[in-house]
């Protein structure tokens, strides 16, 4: 099941539409990696509404995603995560530090808009 | 009820199992929360089968007793076992370079965790959950 990923201005954005195997999530972070530079995007964010399930692999796998995309001079939110399964996260030690998160894809924007503003036009600070 | 037995062989097998225990959990009456406790726990111990084992399978069923009810997770494997479970059981031990959450992540999600593994001989890991 691959994940849709939309080009808006600067900012990639990945919704997560079903259910992800392993496969799936190492695809995506894989191709929001590679897309970052293909078009020189400054922020990503990852909509994970639909996730009824963030378990360690999962959220591993959208650590490694962020710290990579950083790594590529851009800023990454993950947006969207469901109360119920944050509280498993939280029962199981899975607190993303030093992840940005947001209540869902609106304020995902806005929070890399506030990013993109302090930044201005100069070079990346990733 | 039955009990359901998910085969874990592949990756995707990992979807099915924790799908297949929210359904069930649900159905038993369980909150949208402890569902969502029990399909993480069951993601993780399936998770752990392909890591350790390659395969096995996860079986769940509902526990009916006379003042409470619940449901009980068994995942099995014949891999070759944990050498040191007292150690598998604390934070941060891992063989795979994974985090290693696994098993005491799993004993905060359930109410009741026992684990029966040797090396050579396989692992059995069984959890409950009792409906508040």
């Amino acid at each position: 099941m691959q994940v849709p990923i939309l080009k808006q201005g600067p900012y990639l954005i990945a919704s997560i539409q079903s259910a992800l195997s392993d496969a799936d999530l190492m695809q995506l972070r894989d191709a929001l990696v590679r897309k970052v530079s293909t078009f020189r995007s400054r922020g990503v964010i990852v909509d994970v509404t639909v996730l009824d399930v963030m378990d360690s692999f999962a959220s591993r796998t959208l650590n490694d995603l962020v710290h990579m995309i950083r790594l590529r001079g851009a800023d990454t939110v993950i947006v969207g995560i469901q109360p119920e399964v944050a509280f498993a996260m939280v029962q199981l030690g899975l607190t993303m530090e030093g992840v940005a998160t947001a209540l869902d894809l609106e304020e995902g924007l806005e929070f890399l808009d506030q990013k993109l503003k302090h930044k201005g036009t100069g070079p990346r600070d990733g | 009820m039955d009990e359901t037995r998910v085969p874990i062989l592949v990756d995707i097998d990992i979807v099915a199992a924790r799908q297949n225990g929210r359904a069930l959990a649900a159905q038993l009456g369980f909150s949208q929360t402890d569902s969502t406790l029990i399909a993480t726990a069951i993601s993780e111990l399936a998770r752990n089968i392909i890591l350790y084992a390659k395969q096995g399978e996860i079986i769940m069923k509902p526990l009916n007793h006379s003042e409470r009810c619940g449901i009980v997770v068994v995942a099995h494997d014949d891999g070759p076992g944990i050498l040191d479970v007292a150690r598998a059981m604390q934070m941060g031990y891992s063989t795979s370079g994974s985090l290693g959450l696994g098993l005491p992540g799993v004993n905060r999600l359930m109410d009741e965790f026992a684990i029966d593994s040797r090396p050579g001989s396989g692992t059995t890991v069984t959890v409950k959950k009792w409906r508040r």
